[in-house]
């Protein structure tokens, strides 16, 4: 039992190339920036964006083909989609609102609230059943919306952007809430996000994607430890460099030699740890083999921590506490010399 | 609370073109004989025409609401070329001098017209000098108004609540009545109810088309119009009877609609 | 229905009179020193005769504009009573003249300038085989009237009662022109209107005769009105409409004499 799905469309700026199959029993997040495509991709599964060639087949039935004309138009897939900002109908009851898909499938209008009233009392709303969605929360109208689209029993749930329209400060408790009702849906689920927190929250894999590619899937572990893009270095926080690997050494294009431990040949991605890097406001002396001068071109204070951006052969980013900064007596633009291990450079094939 | 000072350079020019619309209407209350307003408002003729003018402005608008809503819908969501130019002459007769509009009526629909002369050859109906008549006429020069004001309804919905409803798996009638529909309630009252006034004061396209006789087309308008050479003080009672019924209606409708918006 | 035809070639032809020395003008006894504009406001049934008077007029009195004004008599009568600028008024009937009359909008006494006289009519060549007024009774035949506040539906009324014939009419329209033009385009069979409405409407309309004894003869009576700031150019065009030679035109248009 599978979602397999292979679209390719172009609309507007975006082109759009994905293939990928979900398996029951996993939940997936499909991770990327904004304009790369997530959305679009999602609206195409549901059969809301036609697209150029490509098919998507769930649990081995066609729901569309563009190769044989197969084609089943949305209200017939069995399907429930948690739109972004929810789209609860405000002129119907919350209670209307989580019976509409049964209604619209033949439920009679007793079974249709019965069984609404039953998904209200399962997220935890049945005191307002009669209230209006403008009456809601945020937190509260994420769960009708979950209700409304997991009512009618879809086999597969597609969520774009649960999270995203909640407040920072509800966001952590209503995403436990969520990862336990999706845990307890028996279908093929797949959550669309542009926050890598989320996304490694909620999936059992992720499927990364820029561009309207695909870049890199995965477990979040899998993931966060070789990232295969700047995206997702720069989503967890690490320097991400790609060249030919040569014994000891990745030349990356430029002509630079970066030392690496790790290194045999082919090409290769290396990551470096930004506390792994060291600065100094004169050249060092010792044994790191990587040493490079630079400017610090951005001094930003997260936490306990302070990022210093440096531009120079390698742009790199390193992690210093407060202490050692003010110490290194550095501001913005102040020339600084860099360097770390070849032993830090985690290297493994792009 | 501290209220916000509106400016002078707008409160000026408004109170002015408010007093341009209230000074006639206070002209009309002042000049009427009061004395004679249960004699004119009681005599037989008023009644019928009163009578006549609210069932065919309703039934205008009736036709409006159930022809208008899908061309409006189709203009809003169907591209197809001369889409623009079908809009335009559709809308017309919103320009249109009432009177030409219903020449053009007669010359479509009369005894005498392109499909009017196969109505009365083949089922032996003519719509000159009949209430249907009436009706057409109002309906003529009223729907554009509803046409526009739903296609704009249309327009700036979100859409997006149509596709959630699909998701869901609404039917496309489904999701036109239970979600396109409610969505757009306030543009299809406001597009119903200008329809409607229109149409009560409709004059010009129901004399040349319809004609004018009491109690099968002779309406409020034709009433006044007529009145107003042998009777100048009972039109005028009239005419504020007309103003009356729109103004109850306007009010009290918008207010059950709407409510608080 | 209404028009109005502003005699634009009138100060043209008011130029090159001055150039030839006021020829023509000398040749009017009463026109010497008449000068200024006249607003004659008549009935729209007058429409074609006043169009041609106030040409001739014109001629005659080469000084005096004249702004002509139609519209039902009803209609004038009100504009009148509401201020609007009249000089003249030439009435389609007795009843809307005393009207104004008595509530004093006049000067002096109103003089009868001519008569007219009802006619049925019908599209041309007569399709429906009209002969009389017992035939407008007829099934399924369409007879629209004038509403019975304008002169030419109140004598159709007269007429229909003389001659014993009960008939509904399909619509009341506004003017005699709305009813021939109704004719015209074929939604109406027949109504009754002034001979000289039959004879402006030319080939589109035909006339079929009213026997005498059940004819009604229409009166147009004529006053200045009160206020006028040119009385003496507005009695010399009552006096000229009342001229054989203002007589003779009205009779091109079918209507009767004043006496």
């Amino acid at each position: 039992m599978s979602l397999e799905a292979s679209i390719r469309l172009a609309l507007g700026p975006l082109d759009l190339d994905m293939e990928l199959t979900i398996d029951e029993g996993e939940v997936v997040a499909l991770l990327g920036p904004n304009g790369a495509g997530k959305t679009t991709l999602l609206r195409a599964m549901a059969g809301l964006v036609p697209f150029n060639s490509g098919h998507v087949r769930l649990d081995g039935k066609v729901l569309e083909d563009t190769a044989t004309g197969q084609y089943v138009p949305t209200e017939r897939r069995p399907i429930g989609f948690v739109f972004q900002d929810y789209l609860l109908f405000p002129h119907l009851s919350v209670l209307d609102n989580v019976a509409f898909g049964l209604r619209s499938r033949g439920t009679s209008r007793g079974a249709a609230a019965q069984k609404a009233v039953e998904w209200l009392g399962r997220v935890g709303l049945e005191d307002y059943a009669r209230a209006k969605p403008a009456e809601l929360s945020g937190g509260q109208r994420q769960r009708v919306a979950l209700a409304r689209a997991l009512a009618p029993d879809p086999r597969l749930l597609l969520l774009d952007e649960p999270l995203a329209a909640l407040d920072v400060s509800t966001r952590a408790e209503v995403r436990r809430d969520l990862k336990r009702h999706l845990a307890s849906f028996q279908g093929i689920r797949l959550v669309v996000t542009h926050d890598p927190l989320e996304a490694v929250a909620l999936a059992d894999r992720l499927i990364v994607m820029e561009n309207g590619r695909l870049v890199q899937t995965g477990t979040p572990a899998e993931v966060t430890e070789h990232p295969r893009s700047q995206y997702v270095a720069d989503l967890v926080g690490v320097n991400l460099i790609r060249g030919e690997a040569d014994h000891g050494t990745v030349r990356i294009p430029g002509g630079t030699a970066v030392a690496a431990a790790g290194a045999e040949s082919g090409e290769v991605f290396a990551m470096i740890h930004p506390r792994a890097i060291a600065i100094y406001r004169r050249r060092p002396e010792g044994s790191p083999r990587n040493v490079w001068s630079g400017r610090a071109s951005n001094i930003e204070l997260l936490g306990n921590r302070v990022r210093v951006r440096i531009d120079g052969e390698v742009p790199l980013v390193a992690e210093v506490t407060p202490a050692a900064l003010k110490e290194l007596d550095l501001v913005e633009g102040g020339e600084v010399w860099v360097s770390f291990k070849a032993t830090d450079v985690g290297v493994y094939p792009a | 609370m501290r209220r916000e000072r509106v400016p002078i350079v707008v409160v000026v020019p408004a109170a002015i073109g408010a007093a341009f619309f209230i000074l006639p209407l206070v002209g009309l209350v002042v000049r009427s004989p009061w004395r004679d307003a249960v004699t004119a408002l009681t005599a037989p003729e008023t009644i019928e025409a009163l009578k006549l003018s609210l069932v065919a402005s309703l039934s205008a608008t009736g036709i409006g609401l159930i022809l208008g809503v899908p061309l409006a819908w189709v203009y809003a969501r169907v591209e197809f070329p001369g889409r623009d130019l079908l809009r335009a002459l559709t809308t017309l007769p919103m320009v249109l001098p009432p009177v030409v509009g219903g020449i053009a009526l007669l010359l479509a629909f009369g005894r005498r017209g392109l499909f009017g002369s196969w109505l009365d050859t083949t089922f032996g109906i003519t719509l000159p000098f009949t209430t249907a008549g009436v009706v057409m006429a109002e309906t003529f020069v009223a729907m554009p108004f509803l046409i526009l004001t739903v296609e704009a309804g249309l327009r700036s919905m979100d859409r997006r609540y149509e596709e959630a409803a699909r998701a869901l798996g609404a039917s496309r009638w489904r999701v036109f009545t239970r979600v396109t529909l409610p969505l757009i309630g306030p543009s299809l009252f406001a597009g119903a109810v200008l329809c409607w006034a229109r149409a009560l004061g409709e004059f010009g396209a129901t004399i040349t088309f319809a004609g004018n006789f009491p109690g099968v087309t002779q309406t409020m308008p034709l009433a006044v119009y007529l009145l107003l050479e042998t009777n100048q003080e009972a039109s005028f009672i009239l005419s504020l009877v007309l103003l009356l019924i729109s103004l109850l209606f306007l009010v009290v409708l918008r207010h059950r609609w709407l409510g608080s918006a | 229905m209404r028009s109005r035809i502003s005699l634009s070639i009138v100060a043209i032809a008011f130029i090159a009179a001055c150039g030839n020395g006021g020829g023509t003008a000398s040749t009017s006894p009463s026109s010497t020193s008449l000068s200024g504009y006249i607003s004659v406001f008549a009935a729209a049934s007058l429409m074609a005769s006043f169009d041609a008077l106030g040409t001739s007029f014109h001629k005659a009195n080469p000084g005096v504009g004249v702004n002509l004004d139609y519209a039902g008599t009803p209609t004038l009568v009100t504009q009148i009573e509401q201020g609007a600028p009249a000089d003249v008024f030439a009435s389609a009937d007795t009843t809307n003249m005393d009207k104004l009359t008595a509530d004093g909008f006049t000067t002096g006494a109103s003089r009868v300038f001519a008569h007219n006289q009802l006619e049925i009519v019908v599209a041309p060549g007569n399709p429906k085989g009209i002969t009389g007024l017992a035939d407008l009774a007829r099934r399924g035949l369409i007879y629209i009237s004038e509403g019975p506040t304008v002169p030419a539906g109140k004598y159709s009324l007269q007429a229909l009662a003389t001659a014993g014939v009960k008939v509904t009419p399909k619509s009341l329209e506004t003017s005699v022109t709305a009813v021939i033009s109704k004719i015209e385009l074929g939604e109406a069979d027949a109504g009754i209107v002034y001979t000289t409405d039959v004879i402006a409407a030319g080939s589109k309309v035909q006339g079929v005769p009213i026997p005498a004894a059940d004819n009604v003869i229409a009166t147009y009576p004529i006053v200045a009105v009160k206020g006028t700031k040119s009385s003496a150019a507005a009695s010399a065009f009552i006096d000229y409409v009342l001229s054989g030679a203002g007589q003779s035109t009205l009779a091109t248009f079918g209507f009767l004499p004043a006496s």
